[in-house]
């Protein structure tokens, strides 16, 4: 028996929602007594390997192949179901991102395996194993029961506190053969948006949407984000009108994000858009209608125009932060 | 060339969600159903492309009860050319995929589109499940699709980025936002000719669904929201910092 926990690094580094994995799946380990195990594909260096174990894994399973170099759903699930078969794991634990999105289905079939996407706290009892998720854009929450033998789960990012365990690791170089028949999808051209913080990662974000009036007003609220060390997101008409990058629109058809702090600013607080951020722990909003439904949703609120409020809560929050 | 989209029956998007039977059932009285919100932008995105290249059959699927037919309906007025129903309770993510998989098997598609993600169940695992069972190649949250010189060409969002690709069928694209960006609403001429339009019922495969859920929570209600004057702002950071600890 053991729990695997499939580590994602961005070039060669692990971040935040891959602390909060191994912090969860060291209590599952905890819970069911057996071990944690990582997994990382790539290229990591050994002191990196290291803080894998500072978060409770005490084996590392390596995985350096050229044909892993670019990222496909099947080469990736062929490699960590081959980890899964030499562990004989029986649960297994990713980060809900785009890759685990893409690899835990493959791998619940190739397995038999039960799966819960999207987890947000430990297991209410692991045998039966029931597991709660967010359903119906997080108008509700269900408690899940998995069947199975194995079990797949994948954890939203920010909802679990990290836990330091500080463990040795042992790491163990595996090798699998990946056929080029799986490589078939592999992308041509990556594009990454450079040196700005995911909004799916951020602790706080500062989200604005059309009471802006215009895209050449962003830069009040980029240096309210700058001053709290905040991600920027927006309302889908904001995007729809090419305000902002589609990749910031958040809610029912944009992204779901669950920072500690969300800030809304000029955003009437539509359904849909509160689908998407209604995860987070604190929810601002400032709007200068005192019937925007926003109010009705966030635990703070400001009613007044934004343009007189934003400025003045940058300079506040700066007097804060400079202490 | 023809294309499998896999469209899900779900609550519209303002829908007050209630549940019943001990918080065991959802209430589904009330509820107006609509296609899923990503499988309409794809429905829409594989029109423009049938418009483009002419030879593009649209067969919708659904897994789900007689109750569903009208909103596969809904998407043959949309544009659709034809409609399958495999009559079965989806009772999970793994039983919608195996089902749509025998589909694909016995009727010989070229490509199969699903939303990324369903906005009742939320799983965004359906469409890589149906890849696995049938051993093909899945894209998962397409923003982009297009057909050019019998290949496709996709790309993909992922975390902080995107990725471009073009593959050869059959593939499975789960789509994502962008893949257009206003759904078509039907006119009166779909809406008439969707009435003839082929709907076939086809029976289930057996198969054990593997996760279930047992009960249902609504979520706690907002003890309200405390207002700050706007003309004292430094209340707001004194309260995010002291009273909720958020910064
Ligand atoms: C199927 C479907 C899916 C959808 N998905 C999403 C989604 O994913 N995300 C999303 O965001 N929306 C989504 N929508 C759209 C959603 O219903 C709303 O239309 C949208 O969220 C409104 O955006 P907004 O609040 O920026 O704009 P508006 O509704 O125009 O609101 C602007 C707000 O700004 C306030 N305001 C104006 N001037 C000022 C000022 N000077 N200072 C302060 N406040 C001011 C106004 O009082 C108002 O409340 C979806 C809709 C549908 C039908
Ligand atoms: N019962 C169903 N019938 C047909 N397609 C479905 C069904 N349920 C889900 N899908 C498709 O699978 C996608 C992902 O669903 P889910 O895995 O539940 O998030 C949806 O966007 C639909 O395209």
């Amino acid at each position: 028996m053991a729990i695997l926990v499939y580590t994602e690094n961005w070039e060669g580094k692990f971040k935040k929602s891959t602390f909060e994995l191994l912090s969860y799946g060291s209590e599952i380990a905890k819970l069911m007594e057996c071990e944690l195990i990582a997994l990382t594909i790539g290229k990591v260096e050994e002191n990196e390997l290291k803080v894998l174990g500072k978060y409770g894994a005490s084996v590392v399973y390596k995985i350096q192949d050229p044909k892993l170099e670019t990222f496909t759903a099947k080469s990736y699930t062929r490699a960590i179901a081959a980890v899964v078969k030499d562990l004989g794991a029986n649960v297994i634990l990713f980060s809900n991102n785009t890759n685990g999105k893409a690899i835990s289905p493959r791998l619940a079939v190739k397995f038999n395996a039960s799966l819960a996407p999207g987890v947000m706290q430990l297991p209410s009892s692991t045998d039966p194993f029931v597991v709660r998720k967010r359903v119906y854009s997080g108008k509700a929450f269900a408690d899940f029961e998995l069947n199975s033998e194995i079990k797949i789960l994948t954890l939203n990012t920010n909802s679990f506190q990290i836990i330091e365990n500080n463990k040795e690791i042992v790491t163990k170089e595996f090798a699998v053969e990946i056929p080029d028949a799986d490589l078939v999808a592999k992308p041509l051209e990556v594009n990454m948006a450079k040196g700005q913080i995911l909004i799916t990662e951020a602790e706080i974000l500062v989200s604005a949407g059309r009471g802006l009036k215009g895209p050449e007003n962003w830069g009040m609220i980029e240096e309210l984000a700058q001053v709290l060390g905040a991600g920027t997101c927006c309302s889908r008409p904001v995007a729809d009108l090419n305000w902002r990058p589609h990749h910031e629109h958040v809610g029912q058809t944009g992204k779901v994000v669950a920072p500690n702090l969300y800030i809304a600013i000029g955003i009437s607080g539509a359904i849909q858009h509160l689908a998407g951020v209604n995860g987070s722990k604190v929810m601002v909003a400032i709007n200068s209608d005192p019937e925007a439904p926003f109010f009705q949703s966030a635990n703070y609120g400001i009613i007044g125009d934004a343009f007189v409020v934003v400025p003045k809560l940058i300079e506040a929050f700066k007097k804060f932060k400079a202490g | 060339m023809k294309v499998l989209l896999c469209i899900g029956h779900v609550p519209d998007t303002t829908s007050k969600i209630r549940f019943v039977e001990g918080d065991t059932q959802f209430n589904k009285s009330d509820i107006q159903y609509i296609i899923g919100p990503y499988e309409e932008l794809a429905l829409t995105r594989l029109l423009e492309i049938k418009e483009k290249i002419g030879d593009l059959t649209i067969t919708v699927i659904n897994v789900g009860l007689a109750e569903t037919e009208a909103t596969l309906r809904k998407a043959l007025a949309v544009g659709a050319d034809d409609a399958i129903r495999v009559d079965a309770e989806p009772l999970d993510a793994y039983f919608v995929a195996c089902q749509i998989a025998e589909v694909f098997k016995q009727s010989g598609f070229d490509f199969i589109v699903t939303g990324k993600e369903s906005i009742d169940f939320n799983g965004a695992q359906v469409g890589e499940m149906i890849s696995e069972i049938l051993d093909i190649p899945s894209i998962s949250s397409t923003s982009f699709i297009d057909i050019v010189g019998g290949k496709a060409k996709l790309d993909r969002e992922i975390d902080g980025g995107k990725e471009s690709l073009e593959l050869a069928f059959p593939f499975v694209s789960t789509a994502g936002k962008g893949f257009a960006i206003e759904p078509r609403i039907p006119g009166m001429r779909g809406i008439m000719s969707a009435r003839t339009k082929p709907m076939k019922i086809v029976s289930p495969q057996t198969q054990n669904a593997k996760t279930k859920a047992v009960k249902y929570y609504l979520p706690p209600s907002k003890s309200g929201c405390k207002y700050v004057d706007n003309e004292n702002v430094g209340e707001l950071v004194r309260l995010l910092h002291e009273e909720a600890r958020v910064i």
